[in-house]
């Protein structure tokens, strides 16, 4: 599909109406589901009026905004007002948001034309999208793999150009892994950047919201629209947000880039590590100082990770009592019993795995050993990036440990799943932005990504990075033969 | 260290009715996870600050004033089951 500049030109020189950019990507969306399943939901007659205002406004000459007209999916974990939101699970089935998410309004006001939502694992748990209780989206590079997760649908969509742009969340690497695994460009922002009123919590001290794209330059233009402060979102930072697409320059001419030496031990595809290699000497070609970084505890991230995103997540998924609104099991006696029941039946197995995990993680005797060691051990894992953006712009490493996996292989394992975010979870711990893009296919054809991770706030650096990288290259230029 | 009665325990904690075979499973499961937060032991962090919030901002505070919020009647409207302007629920006590 054409990237968001070249359909803006289309809708303002009116060779092109938003209706017709609208039909294409539903027909598109029609053609491909029945094999890849990457919507829960598929909004055609929200998007076609959405389309015909923005119509409407060009006929008028009113000046329109570069997302105005262009087809973007939303995972189904942000409420959007009289639209079913099921975040992947039962629980939620049936549920109609009576208000809008403030990522999702701000879209609407700017033209955007929601097509569907994203399939996701159950609440965002998960690195595979086989944890939806809907259904399993495949992986648009090979049908028989899984685009990754938490926000596999997000990914596929927009791999496959069942729309342009699209939306996802990110608590220990739900964008970045997805987007490795389907070869696009995924950024999760610095913690705050976005406002996350509106997104179902999974695990508040981690989740950020953040754009999927083909290119950079979309990923930068959709970030714009999305970013600011929020007074509904007491963590959402009140600071100025520049013009990103200002810092697409293709020079890295004075940059330090710092390749994360934790990352390419046991465990990384030897296929993944000369990609991540090769694209280091390319970043270096293009002018940065490379400069092997060392982050001593960066493998410590996991295990942080797994003690506090469930003990928020036991906290938050509280509320599914089905009492307010979702499911309600039919056949208890009592309200006791109703609680257990409704939840029985409501959530999957990761999501009460991780109910389980957080509540005994809280629990009276066991605080000290896990949740407060843990986030005691969070702060050491920051310190190591601190120390790091001492000495470098931005730093690199694979996004993930191998290229995207079969359907089923890691179900049964949840610890082999939980390794696929090894490299991506230390980025959320320390609240900083990271994002992955594509650096290479693996001899089955299947898209490897690369990891850059800026200091707080600055986006720009990876924006930057990350432009000059893509226009060096020609990865990005690679769709799946669907 | 941990049991099918801890598990047990746990589950009565979250409100998670589990089948004797969830029992079982999340007793291996939850072991082996439990076992791999072993590791973290190898790090000394007596003299290190938690960390709650990766970008702390803190005390944000607002005017208090009324606004509009959410229609009332379509909250309820959303609920399981209601009577008048309340939630309807199951009974509390058992006889």
């Amino acid at each position: 599909m054409a990237s968001i500049r070249e359909l803006h030109q289309q809708l303002v020189s009116k060779t092109r109406s938003a209706t017709e950019i609208t039909q294409a990507a539903l027909a598109t969306i029609q053609q491909l589901e029945p094999k890849l399943h990457s919507f829960l939901l598929v909004t055609a007659d929200y998007a076609l009026a959405q389309a015909s205002r923005v119509d409407a406004q060009i006929a008028a000459g009113e000046e329109i905004g570069w997302l105005a007209g262009i087809p973007i999916g939303i995972k189904d974990n942000f409420c959007t007002q009289g639209i079913a939101t099921t975040c992947g699970s039962k629980i939620l089935s049936g549920f109609i948001p009576p208000y809008e998410s403030t990522v999702t309004r701000k879209l609407n006001l700017g033209g955007a034309v929601m097509v569907g939502k994203t399939n996701l694992d159950e609440f965002a748990m998960g690195s595979s999208t086989e944890n939806s209780a809907y259904q399993v989206t495949a992986n648009p590079w090979d049908l028989t793999r899984v685009p990754g997760g938490s926000s596999g649908g997000s990914a596929a969509a927009v791999s496959a150009g069942e729309c342009v742009v699209a939306l996802g969340s990110d608590t220990g690497g739900s964008i970045r892994q997805p987007a490795a695994f389907c070869g696009v460009v995924g950024l999760k922002p610095t913690y705050g950047l976005v406002s996350r009123y509106g997104l179902v919590a999974f695990a508040s001290s981690l989740d950020q919201i953040g754009p999927f794209a083909t290119s950079v330059e979309d990923a930068a233009i959709l970030l714009g629209a999305i970013a600011g402060h929020d007074p509904q979102d007491a963590t959402s930072l009140n600071v100025p947000i520049s013009d990103y697409t200002q810092s697409l320059i293709p020079d890295l001419k004075g940059k330090k880039i710092g390749v994360i030496q934790e990352t390419f031990g046991e465990g990384l595809d030897p296929i993944v590590a000369e990609a991540v290699q090769q694209a280091i000497q390319q970043l270096k070609d293009l002018g940065a100082e490379i400069r092997e970084i060392s982050c001593p505890r960066f493998r410590y991230g996991l295990p942080t990770y797994y003690i506090i995103a469930p003990s928020e997540a036991s906290a938050n998924l509280a509320r599914y009592d089905g009492v307010k609104y979702g499911l309600r099991a039919k056949d208890a006696d009592n309200l006791l019993s109703m609680y257990a029941k409704t939840r029985a039946e409501g959530f999957g197995t990761e999501v009460k795995r991780r109910i389980m995990i957080g509540t005994y993680a809280l629990s009276s005797g066991y605080y000290d050993a896990y949740y407060l060691k843990a986030q005691k051990v969070r702060t050491l894992i920051k310190q190591d990036f601190e120390a790091a953006f001492e000495q470098v712009d931005v730093l690199v490493s694979p996004t993930c440990p191998t290229t995207a996996f079969k359907a089923g292989e890691k179900t049964a394992d949840p610890l082999s799943m939980y390794l696929s975010d090894l490299m991506t979870i230390p980025v959320n711990l320390a609240g900083l932005p990271g994002l992955s893009l594509p650096c290479g296919f693996d001899p089955e054809g299947l898209p490897i990504g690369l990891q850059m991770i800026g200091n707080v706030l600055r986006e720009d650096q990876l924006f930057q990075a990350a432009y000059a990288y893509e226009q060096a290259t020609e990865w990005h230029k690679r769709t799946p033969k669907l | 260290m941990i049991d099918q009665e801890l598990v047990k325990k746990v589950a009565h904690l979250a409100r998670l009715e589990l089948t004797e075979s969830e029992v079982k499973q999340m007793t291996t499961q939850l072991g082996s996870i439990l076992d791999y937060f072993e590791q973290l032991g190898e790090l000394d962090v007596s003299d290190v600050q938690p960390t709650t919030r990766a970008i702390d901002v803190s005390n944000i505070t607002r005017p208090d004033q009324l606004q509009v919020s959410v229609d009332r009647e379509q909250m309820l409207a959303i609920a399981p089951d209601q009577d008048g302007d309340f939630f309807r629920v199951p009974k509390i006590l058992n006889n």
